[in-house]
């Protein structure tokens, strides 16, 4: 394969920079969690991309890879269900409005 | 230009603009689809590293569950007047900065190590890969303890979530 | 190599032969190659897309008996294209206040995930797409996309009989995904590999079918949810829901819809007959021809798709309830405990004869079948027995709304 590992390596840097971006800047719960599925994906391309590159035969980079499938699976699904929880009792999904722990 | 880096080119401006649309766009569901888009771009990624095994499971768990999943979600907190009010905070001049001054950073430092350039071998002959990954994820030299823990992990998710969203009739 | 044993490379091989006489490099000759066969598989998936319309309008016409479209052609065969005129000459309504990139892409992207499958159906033993390793996985993949355009579909309709149908459909569809998911290890496990062409081969002595008759049947039943056919079709049906999630869509684009469920289906009747009926396999019939094997495969992929329509026109429809009920609560253990049994057995009969091995497995799959049934007898009687004991006695003739008025 004649792509170099740099190409991969900035292309998942560029990638984790725009979820950073989304997580930091954006108003609504939901969309800063797709700016962490963003990081997460970046994340999974090096991953991908160092097994390649560096020895295919150790088995290490796709098993990390499945594990964080399996821990974005499950922390989209525990992060979901709290912004439902919390739209049904407060009906925003503006973070900045859900400051107060009571009132 | 090899065909392999002409189609790794279009793949990452692929994922990249689709990566801008997820964190720009106004409303929010449009938001959810751009996302598969990236997702997709990402199978296609794996699928050039002949990962395919990792390419499948990327459509199969990221587009058939969890991006139809935060559709779900978006749909069920909608309220009518968010799609039209800003959907950037007021920082979002600096969180921009903030991502290019990393990106700057990170491409610094990976251009910066020797050898990262090097175009990658020839995979070794004979190597099955999903073989050998179903051997690793079950054999206790290897990786049998992390796949228990993910297990256990998955098993408290789904509990939790079941618990924390739901409604009681009365 | 020759045409008649191995008609895609020598064509192939020819083709590029030309391509390079004429001065293209091999890589775009290449390139375009795959381009023609790529196309030639949506062709031939589609033009048996219209053939499917004819025969389903004639076996649900036997069903009912009657005789079905008899007028337009020989026995009808060209009422498909009346259909496609008709449907081509509708007007085209988009909603007002609808997505219409959205609302533009779902049928067409509910079309694409089935035709994707023909890529990995192997039609003859040197006919097919591509022979992926970890092609069981990417036929689940691939349902996933079709459950995201009915999503896509029931949102940009603006509607919320449409919004509420799709929901219902997917909460159905991505239910029976696990189900299915679990039965498409047993072939694998019986096989040693994810690849469908290595699961025709490693079919020889016995079909996968008599090896495991309960995984097939819940490979069949998960499909039909799949594809969101009856029985399992209550949100999506037209006197139930307003017809889900296509009620705004018109013309060509419902054709859309509709021709890709039946592609679906006959897709779901293919995969049946790779995995469990043997594939392009016939006590060695195949070795003939490409042809006659590719015959032998479509002979049992309609006789697939004619049961998943025999399941369709005779069976009535199950409320939403009921459906998940049955998922969650019978069909998923169920095939946890076949795939479970399935594989201890694989590993104790291992070494041992044909024979053996194909009467050990069939016999533990029947021994599970036997405790099901009556597990669910004993449930069903203690079920009874406790509501008996609960509601109060009736005298002859009351009935039980008048004993409380």
């Amino acid at each position: 394969m004649s792509i170099p590992l740099s190409w991969f390596l900035i292309l998942s840097a560029a990638l984790f920079c725009i979820g950073l971006f989304g997580v930091l800047a954006r108003k609504n719960a939901i969309a800063i969690l797709l700016g962490i599925e963003l990081m997460l994906n970046a994340v999974n391309i090096n991953l991908v991309a160092f097994w390649r590159y560096l020895d295919p035969a150790q088995m290490a980079g796709q098993v990390f890879v499945i594990i964080v499938f399996a821990v974005a699976a499950a922390e989209v699904a525990v992060g979901l269900a709290l912004i439902i929880s919390v739209y049904r009792r407060r009906n925003t999904v503006v973070a900045d409005e859900i400051d107060m722990m009571k009132w | 230009m090899t065909p392999v880096q002409i189609v790794f080119i279009l793949c990452a401006v692929l994922i990249l603009g689709s990566a801008l649309m997820v964190v720009s766009t106004r409303k929010l569901i449009h938001a959810a689809l751009w996302l598969i888009v990236t997702l997709f771009g990402v199978a296609i990624l794996y699928a050039i590293l002949e990962a395919g095994f990792l390419a499948v499971v990327q459509v199969a768990v990221y587009i058939g569950a969890i991006a139809i999943l935060f559709i779900f979600a978006v749909m069920l907190t909608r309220r009518e007047l968010r799609d039209k009010s800003p959907q950037l905070r007021k920082n979002w001049g600096a969180a921009a900065l903030l991502g290019l001054l990393a990106f700057a950073g990170l491409a610094f430092l990976v251009t910066s190590q020797p050898g990262v350039g090097r175009t990658a071998a020839a995979m070794p002959d004979g190597l099955d890969t999903v073989q050998a990954l179903g051997k690793s994820l079950v054999s206790p030299q290897a990786y049998l303890l992390p796949f228990e823990v993910v297990s256990v992990l998955l098993l408290a998710a789904l509990i939790g979530a079941v618990y924390i969203a739901f409604t009681r009739k009365s | 190599m020759n045409l008649l044993n191995d008609p895609i490379h020598f064509i192939a091989q020819w083709l590029q032969g030309l391509l390079t006489g004429w001065g293209l490099s091999l890589v775009l000759a290449k390139v375009i190659l795959a381009l023609i066969s790529i196309t030639v598989t949506i062709l031939f998936a589609m033009a048996l897309a219209i053939f499917l319309v004819w025969v389903e309008r004639k076996v649900v016409a036997r069903f009912q008996d009657r005789i079905g479209p008899n007028r337009i052609g020989p026995y009808g065969l060209f009422q498909p294209l009346a259909d496609i005129i008709k449907l081509i000459g509708k007007e085209d309504i988009t909603p007002a206040l609808a997505d219409k990139f959205v609302y533009n892409l779902a049928p067409v992207l509910a079309l694409a995930s089935v035709i994707l499958l023909w890529a990995i159906l192997p039609l003859a033993p040197n006919i097919y797409g591509v022979d992926l390793n970890v092609a069981v996985l990417y036929l689940v993949a691939a349902g996933a996309l079709g459950t995201l355009s009915i999503i896509m579909a029931g949102w940009a309709s603006n509607n919320k009989y449409a919004l509420l149908g799709a929901f219902r459909t997917v909460a159905n569809m991505i239910s029976y995904e696990i189900p299915m998911v679990l039965v498409l290890l047993i072939p694998t496990l019986l096989a040693g590999t994810m690849s469908v062409k290595g699961i025709t081969e490693a079919q020889s002595p016995t079909w996968f079918f008599f090896l495991s008759p309960l995984g097939a049947l819940i490979f069949l039943i998960s499909a039909v949810a799949e594809l969101g056919r009856s029985p399992f079709d209550l949100s999506e049906a037209e006197s139930e829901i307003v017809a889900g999630f296509h009620i705004e869509y018109t013309g060509m684009k419902f054709g859309l819809f509709y021709a890709g469920e039946l592609l679906h289906a006959f897709t779901f009747g293919g995969f049946t007959a790779v995995l469990f009926f043997g594939g392009y396999r016939f006590f060695g019939l195949e070795n003939l021809g490409p042809l006659v094997a590719a015959a032998i495969f479509l002979v049992k992929a309609m006789f697939g798709y004619w049961i998943i329509m025999w399941i369709k026109y005779t069976m009535p429809r199950i409320r939403i309830d009921h459906m998940l009920a049955f998922n969650w609560k019978f069909l998923t253990p169920l095939a946890l405990t076949v795939l479970m049994v399935t594989a201890v057995m694989e590993k104790l009969l291992a070494g041992t004869s044909p024979w053996i091995y194909s009467l050990g497995l069939f016999l533990a799959n029947l021994a599970i079948a036997l405790a099901t049934i009556e597990i669910l007898h004993a449930f069903g009687k203690w079920q009874r027995k406790t509501e008996a004991s609960t509601k109060p006695a009736l005298q002859a003739g009351q009935y039980y709304e008048e004993q409380n008025p």
